[in-house]
């Protein structure tokens, strides 16, 4: 029991990506304190891109984060094509299409195996399941088959699946060769049975934390996650490009991440957000394999983002067999353009959530202002809330415990400490 | 049967894009890794995690901090080989974007080195400890990486 007083530091959480930590204090039996923090070291990329050339923006800024990398290329190359007035072919938004689900396929399945399944099965990694009992042997097999599928498709489509050398402004340097199409389809099509397991294994989890908070993602009616419109719970309808004026900025001193609210109150972004909201738009084959999943959302449960995240899974491999069931690649050259001056917004659903990216330039394509905000930024003050809540209505347990269902609550909202880390905002943190 | 070989996995400051190449690599190699391999340290995979006897350790980032500094060496002190993992540990880029700002830019982000006691400069691992293998590449080189691990597990 621990109604008194102590202190529970977490120094490093494991199986997230990045370096985080957490803080609770309690005294007489309330918490008084309760801080996630991220001690990533700042890597200054919103000063970096100042002076660059726009050319060199988009696999600059791919390197403010390895897992979400492809979502860091594209959302930059959107932000300077609407700056220079760029309208990128079809097949383009195809290939970026079937590149991004590739980064969804391959970077949900990290998080849900290898961080989220060992506290499911009580194990402490991954590899260290039992392969000698097949349920925990066929889950790991899964986990890579999943993940490899995932990698093949965005190689196929963006040439590697961290730092996609191939996308550019205004389409592909390389495009992806016809002749794989096929073998691709065969592989997404082996994995359907074993995703449709892993979002069966989630919906069955009985892990639960209600959060009565505001949910916000970037819609389109075909949930592509390229969508042009911010919409939240409470149906706020607004254009992407404006989204950073309802974001207002809270310094954390003892975290390296900027966190936010929207409108001043506490939401969260990614794919608990995304299904809760446009879970209609959902591919109609995954509509039917997951159909039970699909009626436990809108759902304010922290822990269905791991299973809005299976679903996802599913989404992309459907939307991706779809794609690449009629997309013959036809030789063309990214769109040319001219120079100008102007500001530019780029806005899409990363796995974690929305990512935005602005940048102003001048006449001779050099940036002069970049505004980076990451999907983690975002989700912060909620996962101090929920740490908060849950510690101060489970004091009982004892510490080990209290700290372990903890750090599966960090997990949950599967924060990216990479992205988080990349920048500072400035006219805040100088107040 | 001969011992596993007793691996580390650490990350500094950078993007972990490694990291992650090194888990897909997983996908296709875990089979054949399995029985000669064990994660002593590496915190993506597991909770549970150590640092002592390890045989190789890689080690992704660059170095930003005297903390950073201290562990690096704990680890250089607990490891028969270091391997610096991807551009960041060998040569500080691109993490260390600061190190080229100008005056008016560092001036600016001052404020944030002192309240976070970041060091002067970014640093690549070298700086601090003896490196023995390099794997480059922005991410990692994979078939460099396997080119290496291979010939570990062979020796």
């Amino acid at each position: 029991m621990h109604q008194g007083t102590f202190d529970l530091t977490l120094d490093q959480i494991t199986k997230i990506e990045g370096h985080a930590s957490l803080t609770l204090r309690v005294n007489n039996g309330t918490v008084t304190n309760c801080t996630f923090e991220i001690p990533e070291y700042k890597r200054f990329y919103t000063q970096a891109v100042r002076g660059k050339k726009i050319q060199a923006i988009p696999q600059m800024v791919a390197r403010i984060c390895g897992t979400c990398s492809n979502a860091h290329l594209l959302c930059s190359i959107h932000a300077i094509e609407d700056a220079q007035g760029i309208q990128p072919t079809k097949q383009t938004y195809q290939i970026r299409r079937l590149l991004n689900n590739g980064l969804i396929i391959r970077d949900h399945a990290l998080h849900l195996y290898v961080f989220v399944l060992p506290d499911l099965y009580n194990r402490d990694s991954l590899l260290e399941f039992d392969e000698s009992n097949l349920e925990e042997h066929e889950l790991v097999h899964d986990a890579f088959a999943i993940k490899e599928a995932g990698n093949l498709l965005a190689k196929w489509s963006g040439g590697r699946s961290v730092h996609a050398p191939s996308p550019t402004i205004g389409g592909f340097l390389t495009l992806p060769t016809n002749g794989e199409q096929e073998k691709l389809v065969l592989k997404l099509e082996l994995i359907r049975e074993k995703v449709i397991k892993i979002i069966k294994i989630f919906e069955k989890c009985e892990f639960e934390l209600r959060e009565d908070v505001l949910f916000s993602a970037l819609h389109d009616d075909n949930y592509d996650f390229l969508g042009k419109t911010i919409i939240t719970a409470e149906n706020a309808c607004v254009p992407a490009r404006n989204y950073s004026d309802h974001l207002k900025h809270v310094v954390k001193p003892y975290s390296q991440a900027s966190a936010y609210t929207y409108e001043g109150k506490i939401f969260i972004v990614g794919a608990l957000s995304r299904m809760n909201l446009s879970k209609d738009g959902l591919h109609k084959n995954t509509k039917k394999g997951a159909s039970s999943a699909l009626a436990l959302f809108p759902s304010q449960n922290i822990f269905h983002n791991n299973l809005a995240q299976a679903m996802e899974i599913l989404h992309c491999l459907d939307d991706s067999i779809d794609i690449l069931s009629q997309l013959e690649i036809k030789e063309e050259k990214p769109v040319p353009y001219k120079l100008k001056a102007g500001v530019g917004t780029g806005v899409i659903e990363a796995p974690r959530g929305t990512l935005y990216h602005r940048y102003t330039i001048d006449h001779e394509g050099t940036v002069i202002k970049g505004d980076i905000i990451v999907p983690t930024g975002q989700n912060q003050i909620a996962i101090e809330k929920s740490l908060w809540d849950f510690a101060q209505n489970n004091l009982h347990l004892p510490k080990e415990k209290l700290s372990y269902e903890m750090e599966k609550i960090v997990r949950a909202y599967d924060p990216c400490m990479s992205c988080a880390s990349h920048f500072l905002k400035l006219k805040i943190q100088q107040e | 049967m001969r011992n596993k070989l007793r691996i580390g996995w650490f990350t500094f400051t950078c993007c972990e894009d490694s990291t992650i190449l090194f888990t897909e690599l997983l996908n296709t190699h875990w089979d054949d890794w399995k029985d000669k391999i064990e994660f002593v340290n590496a915190r993506i995979l597991k909770a549970n995690n150590k640092i002592e006897r390890l045989d190789v350790s890689f080690v992704e980032g660059s170095i930003s901090s005297e903390e950073q500094a201290d562990k690096l060496k704990l680890i250089r002190e607990n490891s028969k080989i270091l391997v610096a993992i991807g551009a960041c540990a060998v040569t500080a880029m691109p993490s260390g974007w600061r190190n080229t700002f100008d005056e008016a830019t560092k001036k600016e982000i001052q404020f944030l080195i002192d309240r976070y006691s970041h060091l002067k400069k970014v640093e690549p691992l070298s700086t601090y400890v003896k490196v023995d293998e390099s794997v480059q590449g922005c991410p990692m080189n994979e078939e460099k990486f396997l080119e290496f691990i291979n010939s570990v597990l062979k020796t």
